[in-house]
């Protein structure tokens, strides 16, 4: 019961995040230079056609009036019409969004795996020179954004050792259908596994660039996570025991150390899907951070507000998640 | 039966998924597949409405699917498109326009007379949306009478016939587009032209058939694949990898590096695009020794040929050398001590300089932020002392057109009809949003030249506008742009000056 009205309480207080997030893009918008009719006004346009113009996309109505219009048809999943698409928005970002969720959960378990496995390494061998390398290898690996990795990438992968594709997210060649925009995730359950190791493929570079700097994060918080519990009494007794090192590490300090890392993960994931504007971009991967970098470039107001929702709901999805999970780890959370 | 730990299934399975991926890489296109790392992506299918429809760079992409009422060549001559030919009556009242026979639609059906006359008066309403309506609302009342169509003349404007071989300028399907409205064309647009639409990726690719009808005989390649990709490292990454057949618009060095590789061909050629800067009518560019001084300070070739490896033209005018009325005798040399001269007649001095702002884009045009720190450096040595401020072009165009720009803004001007009016007359009228410098002097000038019926006069107005132009100072054009083209040996490219390589016209060697 009490779990239950967690659960509500915080979906309502998501509902009101987002309505913030609305309001702030939506003034924000409007505000800063850059004004969409501007650049499709033609060149023997007179004021009229301006004034008409700026009518025909309400930007002449008071801006409370425009926030109402707005937000009374986004209440009912209307997030109008793309000024440079031409298509409906919500259209849009349900097509567009599947990519962007694949790579940021692929490159999510990579980094998961990565940062683990190398906190856990550094703390198995944690008196020994294994565990420095590793220490001078995750500030590095740290210090590089993941843009920078993924232009290191197209020259490493994409140049001198050229086994992976270069850009988008399936070969364009292929002709194949597809009943989702899951493509991945559709290919492997439908079998067609030329289908899916080409998907992934596309998908190796962009992931491993986001996943990078979030594995960095990982393996140096859970070191010191592990560095700490392997001090903690319950490890000393399973010492005593006898137990192996790696069990000690794995299956004594590991589930008690993982909790903190755990949050900072779910945090640290926001920041890892923000990086697909320019990671996508780069690698011309229909997502919709590719999708955020032309709306803004054409100033296209009614899409850069349904990506800015979109974006701010996949941060409260993810948050909520991660909230769960460490509370269902650590029951003394849920008390909290 | 021999036992597997679950080390070594783990280590099979990795193994197994590794190889497949990375066997798998990209796939091998046929022969007849022509692939293209283009450098901007297609956001819409409607070549008519919204900022893409005056794209310059998307319209290789349109002339690909869909057909214009009059064709463009590489030359940027005219040639018969969807009409085959077309002019005025005597008094240039009416026009009258004869429709190609024997031309269908993708999806098979006809074309005829009624979707030209349905495209134009489309293109002509407010309501649409078409951004070119200015020039398409000048003509109306169609009749269709067999295979002509004549509409009256509502205000002559004689550049209509040019500007239907330019931007918006594209016949739509009347019939299909009123079956499946606006958002069903996006979806599965169609067109006479000589590609089909068979797949479509927004930010990532798209691919196209040819047409086995097509009026002007079935393309060379079955299918050509547009790849978006804008970021220019990727792009050269495409084509030095051999993922791609030809790339555009790539850095000049690395043009210069990949073109003497033996399996790649190089070529460039002048466009019809030009980088100026506009002056604005305010402080102190209301003083003409400020605005001469600061356009004879910039040692144009030096920047071409330091800046830009060479790639560029020089220009003295808004007019390129391809443009009609492009004048070869009008001249601003490069003379910085005459620029100090004119600066200290007002007062202005190395030690006592003149301060303006000069705004400019960093990164939309190769090499603009350096090239005006290149000029900032060489204004300083006559006496300006010019502070640069970068913004984005969409904060370009909204301060244009609220006439808020700076006193000097860089910015770039595309004119693919090479007709006057679309480069001078746009950039220099003011009642265009699209204008910096208003002056009356200059509109008394520019005036009557928009429906001159006399075409030697009108073009030898123009001559005289841009001559006086110069001599006021009232814009700084600095070159015009050259394209750096790379693509596999084995293709034949005819570059197209109009800057918009069309897929059509690349052969196989």
């Amino acid at each position: 019961m009490n779990n239950s009205l967690a659960v509500i309480r915080r979906l309502v207080q998501s509902a009101a995040t987002l309505f913030g997030v609305g309001i702030v893009v939506f003034i924000l918008l409007r505000v800063v230079p850059g004004d969409p009719t501007a650049m499709m006004i033609g060149p023997g346009a007179s004021a009229d056609d301006v004034i008409a113009l700026r009518a025909r996309y309400h930007l002449d109505e008071p801006l409370l009036l425009q926030f109402f219009g707005w937000l009374r048809s986004a209440l009912s999943g209307d997030f109008g019409t793309s000024i440079s698409l031409h298509r409906d928005v919500m259209e849009v970002l349900l097509s567009r969004l599947p990519a962007t969720i694949e790579l940021a959960i692929a490159a999510l378990l990579v980094a998961v795996a990565a940062g683990v496995s190398l906190a856990v390494l550094a703390t198995l061998y944690d008196r020994r020179a294994t565990a420095g390398i590793i220490n001078v290898a995750v500030g590095l690996l740290l210090a590089v954004p993941d843009f920078v990795w993924a232009l290191a990438f197209v020259l490493l992968f994409g140049l001198l050792l050229p086994v992976l594709p270069l850009s988008g997210r399936i070969d364009p060649t292929l002709d194949i259908p597809f009943h989702t925009h899951f493509i991945l995730i559709e290919s492997l359950l439908t079998g067609r596994m030329t289908v899916f190791a080409d998907i992934a493929a596309h998908m190796v570079m962009p992931v491993l660039a986001l996943a990078i700097p979030l594995a960095a994060i990982i393996a140096r918080v859970l070191t010191a996570s592990l560095s700490e519990a392997m001090e903690a009494d319950y490890v000393l007794l399973a010492r005593i025991k006898g137990h192996s090192r790696l069990r000690l590490v794995l299956q004594e300090a590991l589930p008690n150390a993982i909790g903190p890392t755990l949050a900072l993960t779910g945090v640290q994931f926001t920041f890892l899907v923000g990086g697909t504007v320019i990671v996508e971009r780069i690698f011309a991967y229909p997502g919709i951070g590719n999708l955020g970098v032309d709306a803004v470039i054409n100033r296209d107001f009614p899409l850069i507000q349904g990506l800015v929702l979109a974006f701010g709901a996949i941060f409260i999805v993810v948050n909520l998640l991660v909230d769960l999970a460490v509370t269902a780890l650590d029951p003394r959370l849920s008390h909290a | 039966m021999t036992a597997f730990s679950r080390r070594q299934v783990i280590a099979a399975t990795g193994g197994l998924a590794a190889a497949t991926i990375l066997g798998s890489g990209h796939a091998r296109a046929a022969d007849d597949t022509l692939t293209i790392a283009y450098n901007v992506n297609l956001p819409s299918f409607d070549p008519t409405v919204g900022p893409s429809a005056v794209n310059p760079t998307i319209q290789a992409i349109y002339r690909s699917v869909f057909d214009q009422f009059i064709g463009q060549k590489p030359d940027l001559s005219f040639t018969p498109g969807l009409l085959t030919a077309w002019g005025w009556n005597d008094d240039r009242t009416k026009i009258w326009m004869d429709v190609r026979k024997g031309v269908t639609w993708h999806d098979g059906s006809p074309f005829g007379p009624e979707d030209i006359v349905w495209s134009l008066d489309r293109a002509g309403k407010k309501e649409t949306g078409n951004p070119i309506e200015f020039v398409w609302s000048t003509i109306g009342n169609y009749k269709i009478d067999g295979d002509r169509v004549t509409a009256d003349v509502l205000r002559f404007d004689p550049t209509i016939f040019k500007w239907m071989a330019f931007l918006t300028a594209y016949v739509m399907p009347k019939t299909y587009y009123e079956k499946v409205g606006a958002a069903g064309f996006e979806k599965k647009p169609i067109g006479t032209g000589p590609y089909m639409v068979d797949a479509y990726e927004g930010n990532s690719f798209l691919r196209l058939k040819a047409n086995p009808h097509y009026f002007n005989g079935k393309p060379a390649f079955e299918t050509v694949v547009f790849k978006f990709v804008p970021d220019a490292t990727s792009r050269v990454a495409e084509i030095e990898r051999g993922s791609s057949d030809l790339t555009l618009e790539v850095p000049f060095e690395e043009f210069d590096r990949l073109k003497t590789r033996g399996d790649l061909v190089g070529v460039t050629t002048p466009i019809s695009d030009i980088g100026m800067i506009f002056i604005t009518n305010i402080e102190p560019m209301l003083d003409k020794n400020v605005r001469l001084a600061a356009h004879h300070a910039i040692d144009k070739k030096a920047i071409v040929e330091h800046l830009l490896r060479g790639y560029g033209v020089p220009i003295d005018t808004l007019e390129a050398p391809q443009y009609e009325a492009f004048d070869p005798s009008i001249k601003v040399p490069y003379d910085p001590e005459l620029a100090r001269q004119l600066l200290a007649q007002s007062g202005y001095s190395p030690d006592k300089p003149v301060k303006f702002t000069i705004q400019t884009t960093r990164g939309l045009k190769a090499k603009d932020y350096e090239m005006i720190q290149a000029i900032v450096g060489m204004w300083r040595k006559v006496g300006i002392q010019a502070e640069i401020e970068v913004y984005e072009v969409a904060k370009h165009f909204e301060l244009r057109m609220g006439h808020k720009l700076a006193p000097a803004a860089f910015y770039n001007w595309g004119n693919a009809i090479g007709d006057p009016t679309t480069s001078t007359g746009f950039a220099m009228f003011s009642k265009s949003p699209h204008s910096a410098w208003h002056s009356d002097d200059l509109d008394a000038m520019i005036g009557p030249l928009w429906g001159e019926a006399d075409e030697a006069k009108r073009i030898a107005g123009w001559k005289a506008v841009d001559k006086y132009i110069a001599e006021q100072g009232y814009v700084i054009p600095l070159l015009q742009y050259v394209q750096p083209i790379l693509y596999k040996k084995g293709l034949k490219v005819t570059p197209e000056i109009s800057g918009a390589p069309e897929p059509a016209l690349i052969k196989k060697a």
